[in-house]
């Protein structure tokens, strides 16, 4: 199991240091400093063994986490215990910065004697965590019998995720699906490679343990209904519905209903949580088509055109779009001419920036570039990165719906009606690329 | 006001001060003192001074500061053991506080104070805290148990706590589960034979139900523990199976790839023509996929693992290759692990997109991406044929781009193509000889003189090209001097005539200015073959060399299957079993897969047993598994079974110290000379040569084997000898530490049985038999004259037959044969006569002419004539080789009463060349899996099964050609029972 875990800021100074087993010494914290963070290359994988014993990190902004051990850990585990952590420690304290982790010291090291005993990782639910690491000792110490043993029932019980006894005025939710559509086109517009990722994403505000089902246009779902049901009915709704490649649900979900009924039942976590994740590749709507002309003229010049087209209903505006066309390492200079948004060459980032603040459905722009070269002797030729996109649409690009989220809690006088849903879809660009 | 203060203190007289505020009357100057010394703590400064101080801090009701104190307390006590003993009273009295949070926490930081005193006072609190009334105390005193076990493991049995701790499997409440789970998974790891986990059915079922109801982290637990199992029989392992599955949709990877585990290793045990067995493969690949898109490094250990299950189960990935496409901003890491997941999935069916994206990639910036996706492209070609010819295209393309270390990564590549074809891309060997100039890497280098030397015949200016590397002779790394040496040899004897002083030249340098003992070797070796024998110098030197493989970067397979049930720990990121990074006892356990049902189907799991207990049977004929060195120097770790009189299975120590003298000894192969290539290039990831032991070229190219250039390198003296001796014995006796017999029986020859009776031959009676002498076919013959007239004028002739039979020469009967005589003959055969498939395979058609008349009489030849002395397979050949042909070419025979032992049984096959090349035993069974070449190019693999006790054998035999199984499995009878 994990042996120990330390935090260090850029420079590798020790900010956190916990240590679980007695085979863990002083000298690892050094370990990883000298052979890691002040490693001459740059390390090419995120678990290193050094003298026999293994380091695993993961770095958030300019801070290092480390996780050391001398043992065969499930390596899986503890790179999803380091980004629990990140998580647990940003819902307290905000980003994780040096600055953060230095004033938030005491409770860093509060939380990692809770959520980490001799090296296995325990709940680290920060809504049950929230219930007793206040860093309000005093506190602490009035809870009546009751509250303590109902803090020990949720950090051990079955619903770790939910406390007994939450009440709002108002009972409502809100539903993001937020999905990030990734492609990889060939410059003859081949798509080489495409799939969505997404994610429903849900903030609850509901009173006492309510029982959830959430329902959307999954193909496997629909199907089954269109034969229990009218064949007309089954026609209809078949058509909308899509091919759900796998998902992935928070642990407040039911698995192994979802594997025989494929049913999603839960009760929710308060407040912001993640529901689901999914993953499609079939039927995607690309929302944008990019066009590259690139053309070498002598040594010296290289002409770009670039050509965007947006593909989905004129009514719908996408927003913050950029295109990112990259030029050489020796582009001595740049000119730009775009018919929409604004453009620039970027020479820090060896990069044409085309940006778009808003831009309809069924239109298309372009822009073109003369890129000027300062002549090298280098032999290598020039990469030629693909041009990547950014953009952000108002539907989901994989063509999911939300059916449903019928909400019971029989125990208190509200029911699903009385429940205010809030639906949205964003769909956002995530590794959007097209070679050129 | 904020904490970070506390890190910037730095002054003299720190200590000092903190003492003063730590002993304050003040509640929050106190805190605020004790946060100084935590902060100080973590920097490294040593503050052990102020322990006393610190612990007059711990009564206190302050929960927060309790804890910075116990912090401290958990840090220094174990340097501090006698004061740490002041804090035992609040320990005690805290275990028993009304809060139960106040008691988990007393409990649990206790456990972590390492201090004897401490540990005995330990004990009753803990057995008092495992019955707690509160789930949140139990669930952290069973973690309790397995810290006193790390710190007294006597005290934790004396104390019967592991009794306690076994009831909490049954616990009402899920983390107290998962938790006791984990503690006796840890607990069991340190005792191997104990049965402390005891899993049963009923455990099982217990903890399955807590599966569904405890933290992510407690479903990890309890998954990895139930990975430990092996279940009765198919029907409870596809139950588990379809309980354990939900666990593919959890958001957490470590579920997920936890489950895969438990998946992975049951399924071993399902039969294949199962329906639920083919719904599990599918249900497999959504979420190894799924895991492609999670936080970088979580892809990587994925992507290190997918690599694993893509070598046990190819079939579950294998349409999923676009998922493994590199993208752009990849890391390094994780473009160059999907690379080689992209090689191992590709197949006539996608090699198109494949190379596309593989060409794409040889144009990044990264340097070792570029070179491994080239590289890729190599792997490509030899592993795909159709696409060879597009792979040296594309190779050739790249090479144009005249990048240094592109051009040179082709050219090591193209030299592993022109040994899978040979004599069909050497159009290309042009365009290579232009780049020659811009080699500066060792292996590069050598690739390109191996090619210059190799084709010495077609390259114009061959011997300029190699002269003009011969100036800087001295300052080429070994591997070059040995390829130039090789390469100048081979040239010579292609041109003799023009390149003698070449020769001369290089073999000067390489024995007489060289101080590198295997150069020099290699050097007196050709030279005396050149100068003894130079018609057999170019036998040697320019024999044919045995293809390369496809898979030759595969894992070994038992390996393999004990990494397979690793699956997601650091064993799998590694690619190394645990006992190779992990010191002490645990982990050097080692797992295995559960034996299928469905019949070995495949060379990993060939035994029929289904319910392999998984402690019971650590395969002993293989010690050096567990042997650290071989483990370290990444040597295939399990060595082929000797052919050769095998030591009886001596202890790891005895051979982990051959290990080391020879760097793998044990596993030296008995290799026919004959076959031996000196010239051959050593295939880069063919065997990973040890570090310290570099150049082994010579060992490698001759011995197949890099322990083998060690042996060799040696005695070069008696080299020019065996190099006469066709047959494998002289040197693998030479070597043969085990000191055994050797090869002291020749190949096995049946009694001579009469094929002609004198009725039917006026007189002419002619038995005979056939044996394979020194290499060579022989058909040996008594000609009985039962006449009354002188026979003269004997001639022979053949039919057509199945292998091209032979007569070498005329029929040797030079005095006339006079009446009441007998005349022993042996006729040498050939094997490039005219074929005719015949029926039986091995019946042979002979016409034997006289004085008198024409003769014509039928007999049938033992198969095991035709095994030639190439016949041993590498073993990652014989392995891609028994899974690419298909399972309706194998055929099973039982071998009846045979009572010898399979060393026995080894020895006897290898002496008519069937060549053991690995051995497993499996419950008592010994597995010789063997090889043999036919003179027509037909290998024959067989799986041997000898059960100790029992007079049965079973021998499964694979060929391309099955037709011939019969025959084979008729000579291993009559080689066994001889």
């Amino acid at each position: 199991m994990i042996g120990g875990l330390f935090i260090y800021n850029h420079k590798g100074e020790v900010l956190i240091s916990r240590v679980y087993r007695d085979d863990i010494g002083r000298n690892a914290v050094d370990a990883f400093r000298v052979n890691v963070i002040h490693a001459r290359q740059q390390v090419r994988s995120p678990v290193t063994n050094i003298a026999r014993t293994s380091f695993f990190h993961v770095k958030r902004s300019n801070i290092w986490l480390a996780a050391v051990t001398k043992q065969n850990v499930n390596a899986t585990m503890v790179f999803e215990f380091l980004y629990k952590m990140c998580d647990v420690m940003s819902a307290y304290f905000g980003k994780i910065s040096e600055e953060n982790v230095k004033n938030n010291f005491v409770l860093i090291y509060e939380l990692l004697d809770e959520i980490l005993d001799f090296g296995y990782p325990q709940n680290s639910e920060t809504g049950a965590l929230k219930t007793f690491i206040t860093q309000q000792g005093i506190k602490s110490q009035h809870h009546t019998k009751e509250e303590q043993s109902q803090i020990t029932s949720q950090v051990t019980g079955q619903i770790g995720w939910r406390r007994e006894g939450i009440k709002y005025r108002r009972n409502e939710l809100f539903l993001d699906v937020l999905e990030s559509v990734n492609l990889l086109m060939s410059p003859q517009g081949q798509v080489l490679s495409a799939h969505v990722s997404g994610r429903v994403v849900m903030k609850s505000y509901l009173s006492g343990m309510p029982e959830c089902k959430f329902g959307m246009n999954d193909k496997i779902v629909i199907d089954k209904q269109g034969k229990a049901g009218s064949s007309e009915d089954g026609g209809k709704s078949g058509k909308q519905s899509i091919a759900i490649d796998d998902c992935t649900f928070h642990q407040c979900v039911r698995l192994s209903k979802f594997d025989s009924e494929r049913s999603i039942s839960f009760i929710p976590p308060d407040g912001d949580y993640e529901l689901m994740r999914y993953r499609t590749t079939k039927d995607i709507i690309l929302p944008f088509r990019v066009i590259p002309l690139v053309r070498e003229v002598g040594r010296t010049k290289l002409e770009v055109k670039v050509v965007i087209k947006s593909n989905f209903k004129s009514s719908l505006l996408a927003q913050k779009i950029e295109v990112r066309i990259p030029t050489p390492l020796n582009t001595s200079g740049v000119q730009l001419i775009c018919m929409k948004g604004k453009a620039k060459y970027k020479a820090s980032e060896n990069a044409i920036v085309w940006k778009i603040k808003r831009m309809a459905g069924m239109k298309e722009s372009q822009i073109s570039a003369e890129i000027e070269l300062l002549p090298t002797n280098d032999k290598k030729k020039w990469a030629r990165p693909p041009i990547s996109m950014n953009f952000e649409v108002p539907f989901a690009p994989s063509g999911l719906k939300v059916r449903y989220l019928k909400v019971f809690e029989p125990k208190l006088n509200y029911s699903d009606h009385d429940v205010i849903k809030w639906v949205r879809y964003i769909g956002r660009s995530g590794i959007y690329e097209t070679r050129c | 006001m904020t904490d970070s203060k506390y890190f910037t203190t730095t002054k003299k007289g720190e200590i000092f001060e903190l003492k003063a505020e730590l002993n304050s009357d003040k509640k929050e100057k106190k805190k605020e003192a004790v946060k100084k010394v935590i902060a100080s703590m973590t920097v490294g400064k040593d503050v052990s001074a102020l322990f006393p101080d610190v612990v007059n801090c711990m009564q206190t009701d302050n929960l927060e500061l309790k804890k910075l104190v116990y912090l401290y307390l958990m840090n220094y006590a174990k340097s501090q053991p006698d004061m740490a003993i002041m804090a035992v009273n609040t320990f005690v009295k805290d275990c028993e506080d009304p809060n139960p949070l106040i008691r988990a926490l007393a409990v649990r930081t206790m456990g972590c104070i390492r201090v004897d005193k401490i540990t005995e006072y330990l004990c009753e609190p803990l057995r008092k805290c495992l019955k707690d009334e509160d789930p949140y105390v139990r669930k952290t005193a069973a973690v309790c148990v397995a810290k006193l076990h790390d710190i007294n493991a006597q005290l934790v049995e004396d104390q019967g706590f592991l009794d306690t701790l076994k009831d909490l499997i049954s616990d009402s409440n899920p983390m107290v589960v998962a938790n006791a789970v984990a503690a006796l998974s840890e607990i069991a790891e340190s005792h191997p034979n104990s049965n402390l986990l005891d899993l049963n059915p009923q455990t099982i079922n217990k903890l399955l139900t807590a599966l569904n109801e405890c933290t992510e982290w407690g479903q990890i637990f309890i998954l990895d523990c139930l990975a430990n199992y092996t279940p009765r029989d198919d029907r409870e392992s596809q139950s588990i199976c379809e309980r354990v599955t939900p666990r593919l949709s959890h958001a957490n990877s470590a579920v997920v790839l936890s489950a895969v585990k438990v998946l992975m290793k049951f399924m071993e045990m399902l039969p294949k023509d199962l329906d639920y067995y083919g719904t599990l493969l599918k249900k497999l690949a959504p979420p190894l996929v799924t895991l492609l898109s999670a936080e970088p490094e979580l892809q990587y250990v994925a992507l290190r693992n997918i690599n694993l299950i893509v070598q046990r189960r190819p079939e579950i990935l294998k349409h999923e290759m676009k998922v493994f496409f590199v993208k752009y901003n990849d890391p390094i890491y994780v473009k160059l692990e999907k690379l080689d997941i992209m090689i191992r999935l590709a197949s006539q069916a996608n090699i198109a997109q494949v190379l596309a994206e593989l060409k794409e990639y040889a144009t990044e910036v990264d340097v070792d991406f570029v070179r491994k996706a080239v590289r890729a492209i190599g792997r490509c070609a030899i592993k795909v044929e159709q696409s060879a010819e597009r792979c040296v295209s594309t190779l050739l393309d790249l090479i144009q781009t005249k990048v240094n270390y592109v051009v040179q990564e082709a050219i090591v590549v193209i030299k592993d193509i022109f040994r899978k074809y040979p004599n069909k891309y050497e159009s290309v060997i042009a365009t290579l000889c232009e780049n020659l100039d811009s080699l500066d890497e060792p292996e590069a280098r050598a690739a390109m003189i191996w090619i210059v030397g190799e084709y010495a015949e077609r390259i114009d200016n061959a011997d300029e090209l190699l002269e003009s590397f011969l100036e800087g002779f001295h300052d080429e790394s070994t591997q070059v001097q040995l390829q130039l040496l090789t390469a100048i040899v081979k040239l010579f004897l292609k041109k003799p005539t023009e390149t003698q002083e070449l020769v001369q030249q290089v073999l000067s340098l390489a024995t007489q200015d060289s101080d590198n003992p295997d150069l020099r070797d290699r050097g007196y070796i050709y030279w005396r073959l050149l100068s003894t024998d130079p018609v057999a110098a170019k036998e040697v030197v320019l024999a044919e060399k045995p293809l390369i493989s496809e898979e030759t970067d595969l894992i070994e397979p038992t390996l393999l299957e004990e990494l397979i049930c690793h699956i997601g720990t650091l064993a799998s990121v590694y690619h190394k079993p645990p006992s190779a990074f992990v010191e002490g006892s645990r982990g050097v356990q080692h797992k295995r897969l559960p034996g299928s049902a469905g019949s070995g189907e495949s060379v990993e799991s060939p035994d029929t047993s289904s319910a392999a207990g998984l402690s019971e049977a650590p395969p002993a004929v293989i010690p050096s598994q567990g042997d650290l060195l071989g483990d370290l120097l990444n040597l295939d770790l399990t060595p082929p079974a000797t052919t050769g009189p095998t030591p009886p299975p001596s202890s790891g120590m005895q051979l982990g110290a051959m290990d080391l003298l020879g760097g793998g000894l044990d596993s030296l192969p008995p290799i026919p000379l004959r076959t031996d290539t000196p010239q051959s290039p050593q295939l880069p990831h063919q065997s990973p040569s040890p570090p310290d032991y570099s150049p082994t070229e010579l060992g490698g190219d001759l011995g197949g084997s890099p322990a083998m250039g060690a042996a060799f390198g040696a005695p070069p003296a008696v080299m020019p000898a065996s190099f006469n001796a066709p047959v494998s014995g002289g040197l693998d006796d030479l070597f043969d530490l085990g000191g055994g017999v050797g090869m002291t029986m020749g190949a096995y020859s049946p009694p001579k049985t009469i094929w002609l009776p004198a009725m039917k031959a006026k007189g002419l009676e002619i038995s005979g038999t056939f044996a394979r002498r020194a290499g060579v076919i022989q058909m040996e013959m008594t000609l009985s004259n039962k006449a009354m007239s002188v026979m003269t004028d004997f001639a022979i002739q053949f039919n057509r037959n199945s292998f091209g039979l032979a007569p070498a020469g005329p029929l040797q009967v030079l005095t006339p044969l006079n009446p009441n005589q007998s005349i022993e003959v042996a006729l040498p055969l050939s094997t490039v006569g005219p074929v005719m498939k015949m029926e039986p395979l091995s019946n042979l058609q002979v016409a034997v002419k006289n004085n008198i008349d024409v003769f014509y009489f039928s007999c049938q030849y033992p198969i095991s004539m035709l095994f030639v002395e190439d016949g041993k397979m590498e073993r990652q050949v014989f392995l891609a080789t028994w899974k690419d042909i298909p399972n309706d070419n194998e055929s099973q025979f039982q071998i009846k009463d045979c009572h010898l032992n399979s060393d026995a049984v080894s020895n006897k096959l290898q002496s008519s060349n069937v060549f053991t090349i690995a051995k497993r035993t499996v419950e008592g069974q010994d597995m010789l899996y063997q090889s043999m070449k036919l003179t027509n190019g037909i290998w024959v693999l067989a799986e041997l099964r000898v059960q100790t006790g029992n007079p049965n054998y079973t021998v499964s035999l694979k060929c391309r050609a099955p037709e011939v199984s019969q025959c084979v499995f008729q000579s291993y009878e009559a080689i066994l029972k001889n």
